[in-house]
């Protein structure tokens, strides 16, 4: 019935079954749906936020998808400016999850800060002082270029394509996509970093505070460069899994190969940085303040020293190593497990930076101070993830995002 | 955002802060001008009439 949507060449499921598909996706999007009108009605209590818990599940979870969509920004960043022409066959992917990355990320800020309808104060009355503002400039700037990336994707429809309007438009915004794609570069560097900064800054906090030059901390870089690393590692899980989904391989192993390479280096040089950061914290920064590594660690159910070694070994050196060596790039296995590895890491760390930061205990009186978030809280949070599996199903089948998937799945 | 606003003022953190949005804002707005105008030429003067399947005489490898 829709097969005039699809693009030639082609094969994919009945109608029947990705209707069914999208209903059972689209039952869990409307839990989330309803969680988010509830939030907006009746207000913030419907969540366990308090006075410990300023940022709470929704915060990690806006951090977390802006590291994992971070592929968008590497990626175009290699395919344009650097050069890396083998990408081209990635590219469209990277850019569809970094849009649904961005705009999740957008619509999460929109349930956290209460009030919606107050939202473009922070651009008509912007704190310039301020690293959130740069964060919320940058965030919606960024989103504009992923829109103008995925714009000529959406023309380049079977039946859309036929306009000649559209099929002009969509060729123009390819021939200076480099102009837009090193502004999403600029963009994505300063607000990867000032999210990894808000944490640096907090001279009130010493499980976060770092110092750094002029007046970005240490973790403003580290925080780039982790979703540098981590952002592709990311893509390649998402086309693994949709491979594994279709039953089609959609990209060649030339280029999965390629990126995993990059991102293994990127993920080699991010670990030993980290090492050093967390080190100078540990020796230096936190006992100036008083305070031990040990008293970040211990004296709470949760966040023992499984965390530091979990994220920054296992998640960090591991994958790294995996994915530096030929062996370990071409192995499938070994592939997916380094893939995996990386992205639980960027979100491990997110996770420390953000809710750890706020268990920890500051004054002596003071306890560690758990957090268990509202089913409120868990439904917006799962509510991005139903959204995505819903716009990926909907762009692989109606399309082009895949220039490969003709020439490895040839049609009878 | 703007100078008219009440609370601007005229300092570094301003300008800095404020010239890298319009600057952004600057790039995405006349870039996407520049194509809806060129697009609209282009259509004009008989361009873009194939179907994406066929081959593009702008040769643009199927926009990849």
């Amino acid at each position: 019935m829709d097969s005039a949507l699809i693009p030639k060449g082609v094969r994919r499921c009945p109608l029947g079954h990705f209707v069914l598909f999208l209903a059972v996706v689209g039952a869990v999007l409307l839990w989330g749906v309803f969680a988010m009108v509830l939030c907006w009605i009746k207000g913030l209590n419907q969540t366990n936020m308090n006075d410990y818990y300023g940022f709470a599940l929704w915060i990690w979870a806006d951090l977390a998808v802006i590291a994992l969509g971070g592929g968008a920004f590497f990626t175009g960043f290699l395919r344009y400016i650097i050069g890396k022409d083998e990408l081209k066959n990635i590219i469209n992917y990277a850019v569809l999850i970094g849009f649904i990355c961005y705009s999740s990320a957008l619509l999460i800020l929109a349930i956290d800060i209460g009030q919606p309808l107050r939202g473009w104060f922070i651009f008509w009355h912007a704190n310039v002082h301020s690293m959130l503002t740069e964060v919320a400039f940058c965030l919606s700037c960024y989103f504009a270029v992923l829109t103008i990336e995925y714009i000529p994707l959406i023309l380049e429809n079977r039946q859309a394509d036929k306009v000649p309007f559209f099929h002009n438009l969509s060729h123009n915004m390819h021939e200076i996509m480099a102009v837009f794609a090193a502004t999403g570069a600029f963009l994505s560097f300063f607000h990867q970093g000032s999210l990894g900064g808000v944490t640096g800054v907090l001279f009130g906090r010493p499980f976060g505070f770092r110092e750094g030059v002029f007046i970005w901390p240490w973790t403003f870089f580290l925080f780039t460069w982790s979703a540098a690393a981590c952002g592709p590692c990311f893509t390649i899980l998402v086309t693994k899994i949709t491979e594994a989904v279709t039953k089609k391989k959609l990209v060649k192993d030339n280029v999965i190969e390629l990126l995993a390479k990059i991102s293994g280096w990127m993920l080699l040089t991010y670990f030993v940085a980290k090492t050093i950061d967390t080190w100078y914290w540990a020796s230096v920064t936190a006992p100036s303040m008083g305070f031990f590594l040990s008293d970040f660690y211990t004296g709470n159910p949760l966040y023992g020293w499984w965390i530091l070694v979990t994220e920054i070994v296992v998640c960090g050196l591991v994958p790294a190593l995996i994915l530096i060596t030929e062996r370990g790039r071409k192995n499938k296995t070994s592939l997916v497990v380094a893939v995996v590895l990386a992205s639980i890491g960027v979100s491990l760390n997110r996770w420390v930076m953000v809710l750890q930061v706020m268990a920890v205990p500051v004054m002596s009186f003071d306890n560690w101070a758990m957090y268990f978030p509202s089913w409120q809280e868990i439904a917006t949070t799962i509510l991005p993830v139903a959204y995505g599996i819903i716009l990926i199903g909907i762009s692989h089948r109606y399309l082009p995002i895949f220039p490969q998937e003709k020439e490895l799945n040839p049609v009878d | 955002m703007f100078p008219f606003i009440f609370e601007w003022i005229w300092d570094m953190s301003h300008i800095v802060f404020m010239g890298g949005l319009w600057y952004a804002l600057n790039i995405i707005g006349i870039g996407m001008t520049y194509c809806i105008i060129k697009a609209v030429v282009d259509t004009y003067q008989g361009k873009g009439g194939h179907h994406h399947d066929e081959a593009c005489e702008c040769g643009c490898d199927n926009h990849h």
